[in-house]
Parts: C-alpha cells; sequence; structure tokens
C-alpha cells in the first residue's frame, strides 16, 4: 500500500504543484490519478519512486517512509512506465526489458529468459527481441515498456499517461492488455492520465486533481460517476456522465423474452438478424448478460429497429431478447439510483 | 627543374622509401603517425572529463569554450613558434598545439552527445534505479557516441594535415619533404609527401566509420528502419 500523508511539493520558484495530498493507494489494486494539465499527476507520481522529494508531509512504502530507503535500491522494487517508452535506442528490446535484472545482478541468462517471457506476456512476437527501439511502433515500444516495468517483478507499478502518444485502437488494446495483466498479477499500480474515460476503465479508484495539486474527489469510478463531490468534479467527468455510468450497472437481472415471439431470425442457435416486414434482414446487436454492463444491452437495442437486444451467451448462441420495455424499466431503476 | 626531368620520379621513392637517413619515407610516415595520432587521443582523453564538468556545471561551458575557440584561433605556425623556445624542436612541440585544436572540437563533442540523450530516456534511466555512475556510462555515454565519433572523425583529419606546418621547424612529418623539395626544386619528395598524407587521412577516416559502426549497431539499424 501506498500512503500519502499531507504532502505538499512547492518548486523553488514557488510553484505549489502538489498541496496536502492525502490518499492511499491500495495494494493490488489500481489507483488512478486524473485531472487537467499542470495539476500535479506527475509530481505526484514521481514523489513515490523519489524522483521528486516532498517539500512536506511523508510517503509510505507499505509502511515505511520512502525517503529513509536509498533511491536506486527503492526504484530497482518500482517499475515505471511514461509516454515516449523511454526504451534505451542503443540497446536490442531483450536487453531493454531486461534492463533491472541485470541493475538487480542477475545472472544474464535468467535475465534474458526473464525478458522473453514478458514479451510474450505482454502479447509482442519474440521476433522483436532482437530488434533495436527504433524499428518498433509507438504502440509496439510501449508493450516493450510496460514489459521492462515488470522485469523484476515489482510489487508497485507507476504509470504516467503510458498510452496517450498512440492512436485511439493500439490505446483500447493497451488498455485491454493492462486490465488482463493485473488480473493475473495483481501489482499496486498508480496511473497518472487525462483522460477521464481512461481512468474510469481502468481504476479501482480515481483520484480527481484540480490545478494547484489539491484532491477534489477519491471514489471508485461508479460513485464518482454517480455522485461528483462538486461542479469541477461535475466538470470534469463531461456531458456523457449518465451514459457512462451504465458501465457499471450489470445486466444480469434483465428480463429476457422468447425470440420466437420477436421477429429475430435465428439459425443454428445463433441470430442472424432482425427480419422486415419487407422480408429484408437488418443487423442485430447483441450482447453477454453478466459480462456485459447496461451501456453495452443500450447499445445493442439501439442499432436495432425493433428497439430490442439480443441476449447471447459466450458462445454467441440466443439466450432470449431483452425488450424496450425491460430495458426502460433498467434504465428507470439507475436514475432513481 | 630541368625540363627534361620527369615531375615524379619511382627511383627516389625506392631509394628513400627506408634507409637509414631518419627522413626516410618510413620513419618521417611514422613521425606523422605518432604526431597526429597523439593529440587525438590526449584530446580525447582529456575532452571527455571536461565536457562532462561542462555538462555538470552547466556556467563552466561558456568560459572553457570561449578559451578553446581562442586557441583554435590562433595561427598553428604561430603556436609552433612560441613552444619552440620552451620545449625544443622536438615532437611534443607540434603535439601540444594540435592537442588543444583537437580538444576545441572535442570538448563541444562531448557536450552536445550527452545533450542528444532524449530527456524521457535519461528519465526512464533514473526511475529504474541506476546510480548516476552507471547511468553516464551504460547509458548516457553510448548515447553520445555518434556525436563524438563525428567530432573524431573532423579532429583526425585535420590532425594529419595540420602536423605538416611543423616542418617549419623541421618537425612535420611528411610534411618536411615539402621544405624540402621547396630548397632543392625537386618535386617528387611534396608529390609523394601529398599523396601519403591524403591516403593518411582516408585511412584514419575509413578506421573511424569503421569504428562507429561496431560501436552503434543501433544507428545503423535506424538507417535502415
Ligand atoms: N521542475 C519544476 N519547477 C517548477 N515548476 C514545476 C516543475 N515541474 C513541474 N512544475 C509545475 O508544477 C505543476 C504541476 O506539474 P506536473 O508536471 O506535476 O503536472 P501534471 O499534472 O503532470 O501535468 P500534465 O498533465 O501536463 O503532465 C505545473 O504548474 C508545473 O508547471
Ligand atoms: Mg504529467
Amino acid at each position: 500500500m501506498i500512503t500519502f500523508e499531507s504532502v505538499t511539493k512547492r518548486y523553488a520558484d514557488g510553484t505549489v504543484a502538489v498541496d496536502g495530498l492525502s490518499l492511499e493507494a491500495p495494494t493490488g489494486e489500481i489507483t488512478v490519478f486524473v485531472g487537467p494539465s499542470g495539476c500535479g499527476k506527475t509530481t505526484s507520481l514521481r514523489m513515490i519512486n523519489r524522483m521528486i522529494d516532498p517539500t512536506e508531509g511523508r510517503i509510505l512504502l507499505d509502511g515505511t517512509d520512502v525517503t529513509t530507503i536509498d533511491p536506486p535500491t527503492l526504484r530497482r522494487g518500482i517499475g515505471y512506465v511514461i509516454q515516449q517508452a523511454g526504451l534505451f535506442p542503443h540497446r536490442k528490446i531483450v536487453d531493454n526489458v531486461a534492463t533491472v535484472p541485470f541493475l538487480l545482478g542477475w545472472d544474464k541468462r535468467k535475465a534474458k529468459d526473464r525478458a522473453m517471457e514478458l514479451l510474450e506476456r505482454v502479447g509482442l512476437d519474440p521476433k522483436l527481441a532482437q530488434r533495436y527501439p527504433f524499428q518498433l511502433s509507438g504502440g509496439q515500444q510501449q508493450r516493450v515498456g510496460v514489459a521492462r516495468a515488470l522485469a523484476a517483478d515489482p510489487p508497485v507499478l507507476l504509470m504516467d499517461e503510458p498510452f496517450s502518444a498512440v492512436d485511439p485502437i493500439v490505446r483500447t488494446s493497451l488498455q485491454d492488455e493492462l486490465i488482463r495483466l493485473q488480473s493475473e498479477l495483481q501489482k499496486t499500480i498508480v496511473f497518472v492520465t487525462h483522460d477521464i474515460d481512461e481512468a474510469i476503465k481502468l481504476g479501482d479508484r480515481v483520484a480527481v486533481l484540480r490545478v494547484g495539486g489539491k484532491l477534489a474527489q477519491l471514489a471508485d469510478p461508479r460513485t464518482l460517476l454517480s455522485e461528483p463531490a462538486d461542479d469541477f468534479v461535475r466538470d470534469f467527468l463531461g456531458r456523457d456522465r449518465g451514459i457512462r455510468r451504465l458501465q457499471f450497472v450489470a445486466t444480469d437481472g434483465l428480463e429476457l423474452s422468447d425470440p420466437a415471439d420477436t421477429s429475430l431470425d435465428v439459425q443454428d442457435g445463433r441470430p442472424v438478424g432482425w427480419r422486415r416486414d419487407s422480408g429484408e434482414l437488418e443487423p442485430a446487436g447483441t450482447f453477454v448478460p453478466g459480462r456485459d454492463s447496461l451501456r453495452s444491452a443500450l447499445d445493442a437495442a439501439l442499432l436495432s429497429p425493433s428497439g430490442a437486444a439480443v441476449a447471447v451467451d459466450a458462445d454467441g448462441k440466443v439466450l432470449g431478447v431483452v425488450s424496450r420495455q425491460a430495458l426502460d424499466k433498467a434504465l428507470s431503476e439507475v436514475a432513481d439510483g | 627543374m630541368d625540363d627534361g626531368q620527369p615531375l615524379f620520379r619511382w627511383s627516389w621513392v625506392v631509394s628513400n622509401w627506408d634507409n637509414d637517413s631518419p627522413n626516410s619515407i618510413v620513419n618521417l610516415l611514422q613521425a606523422h603517425i605518432v604526431m597526429s595520432a597523439v593529440p587525438v587521443i590526449v584530446g580525447l582523453l582529456v575532452s571527455l572529463p571536461l565536457g562532462l564538468l561542462c555538462v555538470r556545471w552547466r556556467w563552466l561551458y561558456q568560459p572553457v569554450s570561449g578559451l578553446m575557440n581562442a586557441v583554435y584561433a590562433l595561427p598553428s605556425l604561430a603556436l609552433f613558434m612560441i613552444l619552440l623556445a620552451v620545449t625544443g624542436a622536438e615532437p611534443v612541440t607540434v603535439i601540444i598545439p594540435l592537442t588543444f585544436y583537437a580538444m576545441a572540437v572535442l570538448i563541444p563533442a562531448v557536450v552536445d552527445g550527452l545533450a542528444s540523450v532524449p530527456e524521457h530516456v535519461r528519465q526512464s534511466a533514473v526511475a529504474m534505479g541506476f546510480t548516476p555512475l552507471r547511468r553516464l556510462v551504460q547509458v548516457e555515454l553510448p548515447i553520445a557516441v555518434p556525436v563524438v565519433l563525428a567530432g573524431m572523425r573532423v579532429v583526425a583529419v585535420s590532425s594529419i594535415s595540420l602536423v605538416s606546418v611543423g616542418a617549419l621547424i623541421g618537425q612535420g612529418g611528411l610534411g618536411n619533404f615539402f621544405t624540402d623539395a621547396y630548397q632543392r626544386d625537386f618535386y617528387t619528395p611534396a608529390i609523394a609527401g601529398i599523396v601519403l598524407i591524403v591516403l593518411l587521412a582516408l585511412v584514419a577516416d575509413g578506421a573511424l566509420v569503421l569504428l562507429q559502426r561496431l560501436l552503434t549497431p543501433w544507428m545503423r539499424a535506424r538507417r535502415s528502419a
């Protein structure tokens, strides 16, 4: 667990980057720092691994004040990923990934084996291992950055806008990859972003900071969306706050009706499409109850002329149809809180 | 020059190749190599720490580079003459000024080379737990190599060329052939000297290019990518 105890950082020129920050980043969870540019996210993150020391207050790592630990030793136990990946241009990918194991004095063979294992773990072709960073795409470099941060299996991972320099499609796949990795590894992650969608997608807890380095709200994403603490947070969450909330509403309870009573065409148990009166087929939107959120179900319904969503199992077999009325009912329950 | 005399006489080359004279081709070639290589090597060894100090204490860079540029502006012949009074007509009288010239190029090369390390690379090295010394040796200096080697190439070729000016105090390596040719109105030694100096410069430059390829495979990778 990482604990901020009334941490303030005042730079030499008088800028207060972080002001009396107190919060906890629980072990095994992703805590996201989000906020507008200049609100002190990077400063807060760098105080954890002592790239910056606080002016006032303390930061504890599992109860130990980090300023009592020698910086190189502290840092070797904390993975760090940044926006431009920060790979060493003069080292091959495998050696980049093995950096911290080398620093820790691991046997060379063991360090390289570990690096190869991690490349695979983050979804990279082992053939890339012998390349230099310049020969990789931005998304691949970012994956290498994550692999490198994980190489020595540190319990803590600090990530500073790691995915903001890649295009939206690659960003989404990197985010999904991080969620998958985290479910296997359960690291204590502090993740910095200025993108509220990313914060809500990745965070177990989200800390919203305002310029001047003050904590505006610390909450799980669902609470953040339903109960923003003040106007600043509400504005920051943006216009789609209501729709985004649906992301956190389960779909297990939705009422399913028999597809036979509808115009849904089914073949071998799979949905083919909605049959129009004219005989034409319209594509049917689907979702998986239990796995997908109410937002997905609503999205599926909006794609259908009838306004109904098709519930399928993980294999794509039809379970039933969620009518407009059933959706309305679920939505009004959300609105009532 | 007699009208019947050829511009270049091979027989002179053959008889002067490796005779007992201190002015044989082989001896002067050796002297030339030593007098041009020592300034480059010593210049690099001195410029590295000085460049590092200039990076560490930024305020040092202006005075140091100003001083080096002033030295660079002094004509080499004038420097040779001044030093002649102190160190005599010895190779070292040529080597010292050339070493300063080398430093005038190599100190900025070291500073620029280290400045060419991207900030995010430096930061991530810090964040991964490199100690400052290890970061310098394993990350920053290797990345600075291409810029420093580019400086080395300039310095090597200009040293090889400048050594010949030392002929005016009798320490010019192959340049001694130029004064010799002028005094005797006999051009073969001068031509031989020029050809050998140019060859020497080409070989030195080629060797440094080769060294760069060996030291920075990642640059080649970038070029072909
Ligand atoms: N070395 C420094 N000296 C003086 N002021 C600084 C320094 N580093 C950051 N600041 C200031 O501190 C404040 C917080 O900076 P910080 O980099 O932590 O913000 P951030 O939230 O990470 O912003 P961004 O989203 O743009 O990365 C800013 O006003 C910044 O200008
Ligand atoms: Mg930042």
